[in-house]
């Protein structure tokens, strides 16, 4: 039984499939009147947020309520982090308030690492992004979202993603999700493809689990799902691309580069989007583009996280030590 | 003074000799020497060098004696069998004006474990602007003659040709940090596979090796030396490899965390393994034993770097660059270089004594083992095993990534100008 979601790398494909299992039923509840069950009653989860994400923090605050624990929010500004408090003494604060599960985003590469094998806290550790490392449960709610739509809500049961064409566009460097995905996607058995500007590609890409492209146009209809990753305008003052324009015209989008999708293929954005730069109104807003989805699947899969690493009574989230990990992604 | 008499010792490793210590000074080197009036030290079994010297220690002093003084810094190299340091210039104030280095030099004279040695900084500040005053620093009490920034880069190539032909004037040297800024800007690890997976900031070979193939061609067109700080990269071992073929006066170091360790530690994110430069690869380990072993890389230098517990019991990012080494850098280079077969004995007397206090114009130290020499001696049990246990270091910092781990070899004695600074494997 693993006690804590650090990397998308240390699930097995029967542990994803049982989180992405669990997660329909989880979303199940958000169909009866009242939202809420009483698993998780009486435990502590703590949101330990050291970088601003309304958007994540709400979506596993929400989670842990409809499982009825507590939830402490505790976020770096306002607080005596800010004041240059280290995440061990923090830790140890949160572990005397007896809390549970630590949710926790931080900027640094390796900070949910470091706080589940410090020795610092006993707490559950479920990592919501660390620095442009991982992002598990976004990976995890990504992958319930293609498995719902390329599959089937009911026909999924059971299933992984064996066969299916993903491509993932953008900056890839510093993308957290990307990471995440790269293995959880490459597990359940998809083929992913990474599509950026050859500056956006780290160093390194070859040993990963998927192929690599620079050209949009090539992989598009090839795909079954398109993830278009956020890039951040400021990235071209560090020259990764000569200008929004030219980023957009090569890696964005539109509606012509839609067309040239498989018909059943979906387009899938973690948020936020940025209107205009990797993805124009007209997509964002198309039957196809499931990004409100995935906000809504994500509560449901935060959901199962939380239960299955503290309720659970099944195997599902394991820790594999991260060199046994490698090792396994080589 | 008494006399000493070191018996049955094998001096740099070859046939097993005795050696009488006088005062301050070999008295004579030969078999069945007369103890009369001297203490004894048998060691048989154990290998003589000559007192180790170190181009690059971080003693802290002034500034930050949270990590290290002087004096606890001077104990951890006597520990390691060091008779002598270069204390860097990365100190608060830095050691860019001569009251500085003469402070750090008193410092070391009343410590009394082991000569140091000031080096100065290239530029005020450590800013790579404007030079600092490398001749009052040299005409000083602390006679300085080698000047770096380290822990910084003099990146500008016109103050780099300008430091290198400037302490032309009193055979000084340049110590280079081969650092490219730009390249390095948020770098946090080696580039490269583990660090495209960890998602930390890469630091590039090529941010390395670019400086070096520029300061080795600034040096010979100036007709200047250069010694190039911890070497990390099989390509920064071809540069001076190239380099000193083409007959330009270059030396460089390696450190022993260099030789030994690879980036595939900090998937542990443990923040002991962070360091500049980082750790590398396999290949490039390899590579500079390698090199170490052929001369082209001069001299093992420890980079000892202390840093309190508070500033590597976080997150990597947050964390301080830097490792301890005076106290395991002999055992490092015994496992690495010394088992491997690829250095005997007096390779490493050459590489850890007579290299670095040539390059750093050091002239009691790093002399031969023979009559009339200062005596200035490590003597080491090279057959200890031992695992390392940081609770016993002499640095105030205990920053070391071997602990726990197993190295070979231990100093039993280390001996300064005739006087034992270290008896039975413990500071005197």
């Amino acid at each position: 039984m693993k006690r804590h979601l650090i990397s998308a790398a240390d699930l097995t494909r029967d542990d994803a499939v049982l989180i992405l299992d669990t997660a329909e039923e989880m979303a199940r509840v958000a169909d009866r009147p009242i939202k809420k069950l009483p698993t998780l009653r009486g435990l502590t989860v703590v949101n330990l947020f050291f970088e601003d994400s309304t958007r994540t923090r709400i979506s596993f605050e929400a989670a842990a309520k409809r499982l009825s624990a507590d939830v402490i929010n505790f976020s770096a500004k306002g607080s005596s982090v800010s004041k240059g408090e280290s995440l061990k003494d923090t830790a140890l604060t949160l572990e005397a308030m007896g809390a549970d599960a630590v949710v926790i985003r931080h900027h640094a590469s390796g900070a949910p690492y470091r706080l589940a094998t410090s020795g610092w806290i006993d707490s559950a550790v479920v990592n919501a992004g660390d620095g442009t490392h991982e992002h598990p449960t976004q990976a995890l709610l990504d992958a319930f979202t293609m498995r719902r739509r390329l599959v089937g809500r009911d026909a999924g049961l059971g299933k992984d993603l064996n066969g299916r064409r993903i491509t993932i566009v953008g900056d890839v460097l510093h993308s957290r999700v990307a990471r995440s995905n790269v293995h959880l996607l490459h597990t359940l058995g998809a083929q992913v493809t990474l599509v950026a500007p050859p500056t956006l590609v780290p160093i390194g890409v070859e040993t990963w689990p998927c192929e690599v492209s620079y050209s949009l146009d090539d992989v598009l209809p090839k795909s079954d799902a398109v993830m278009m990753l956020r890039v951040q305008r400021e990235r071209m003052n560090a020259a990764f691309f000569p200008t929004e324009r030219e980023y957009s015209r090569r890696y964005g989008l539109d509606g012509d580069r839609m067309a040239k999708m498989p018909e059943h293929a979906i387009v899938m954005h973690p948020g936020p989007m940025n209107r205009g730069m990797e993805i124009t109104a007209q997509v964002a807003d198309s039957d196809r583009c499931t990004a409100v989805e995935q906000v809504a699947n994500g509560v449901s899969t935060r959901m199962a996280v939380l239960y299955l690493l503290l309720g659970g009574s099944e195997p599902a989230v394991t820790t594999t030590p991260a060199a046994t990990r490698t090792e396994e992604s080589k | 003074m008494s006399k000493i008499l070191i018996r049955g010792a094998k001096v740099l490793g070859g046939e097993a000799q005795d050696v009488l210590i006088d005062g301050e000074t070999i008295a004579e080197v030969g078999r069945n020497l007369s103890a009369e009036g001297a203490t004894v030290i048998e060691a048989e079994g154990q290998v003589l060098l000559p007192g180790l010297v170190d181009l690059h220690t971080h003693l802290r002093e002034p500034g930050r004696e949270d990590s290290e003084t002087v004096l606890t810094g001077t104990r951890a190299a006597a520990s390691g069998g060091y008779t002598a340091v270069f204390a860097m210039a990365n100190t608060f104030p830095v050691a860019d004006t001569a009251g500085v280095v003469e402070q750090v030099w008193r410092l070391g004279k009343e410590s009394g474990y082991c000569d140091v040695q000031p080096i100065g900084a290239v530029t005020v500040g450590l800013e790579g602007k404007q030079l600092s005053e490398l001749g009052a620093m040299h005409e000083s009490a602390a006679r300085v003659t080698v000047f770096s920034d380290d822990g910084k880069c003099v990146d500008d190539a016109v103050i780099m040709r300008r430091a290198l032909e400037y302490v032309k004037a009193f055979g000084g040297v340049v110590a280079q940090h081969a650092q490219e800024p730009r390249l390095t800007e948020g770098a946090q690890m080696n580039e490269g596979i583990v660090s495209a997976e960890l998602g930390l900031g890469g630091w590039p070979a090529v941010a390395e090796e670019s400086i070096i193939a520029r300061d080795v061609l600034l040096a010979e067109h100036v007709g200047s030396r250069v010694h190039i700080c911890h070497l990390s990269t099989a390509g920064s071992v071809e540069i001076v490899r190239w380099a000193k073929a083409r007959g330009i006066d270059v030396t460089a170091e390696v450190t022993p965390h260099h030789l030994l360790l690879t980036e595939e530690l900090v998937r542990s994110y443990n923040a002991v393994y962070k360091v500049n430069p980082p750790l590398r690869t396999e290949r490039d380990v390899l590579a500079l034993r390698e090199a170490l072993a052929d001369g082209t890389i001069d001299i093992v230098a420890t980079d000892h770097a202390p840093h309190p517990h508070e500033d590597k019991d976080c997150e990597w990012a947050a964390a301080a660059m830097g490792m301890v080494g005076l106290e395991t850098a002999l055992s490092v280079v015994q496992q690495t270089m010394v088992e491997t077969g690829l250095l005997d004995w007096a390779g490493v007397a050459e590489r850890m004594s007579f290299a670095p206090a040539r390059i750093g114009s050091l002239d009691n130290h790093g002399r031969p083992v023979s009559a009339g020499e200062p005596a200035n001696l490590t003597l080491v049990d090279t057959s200890y095993r031992g695992v390392v246990d940081p609770a016993h270091f002499a640095s105030r910092s205990r920053n070391t990534p071997y602990e726990g781990r197993e190295l070979p070899g231990r100093v039993t004695h280390t001996f300064l100008r005739g006087r034992a600074t270290v008896v039975d494997g413990k500071l005197a």
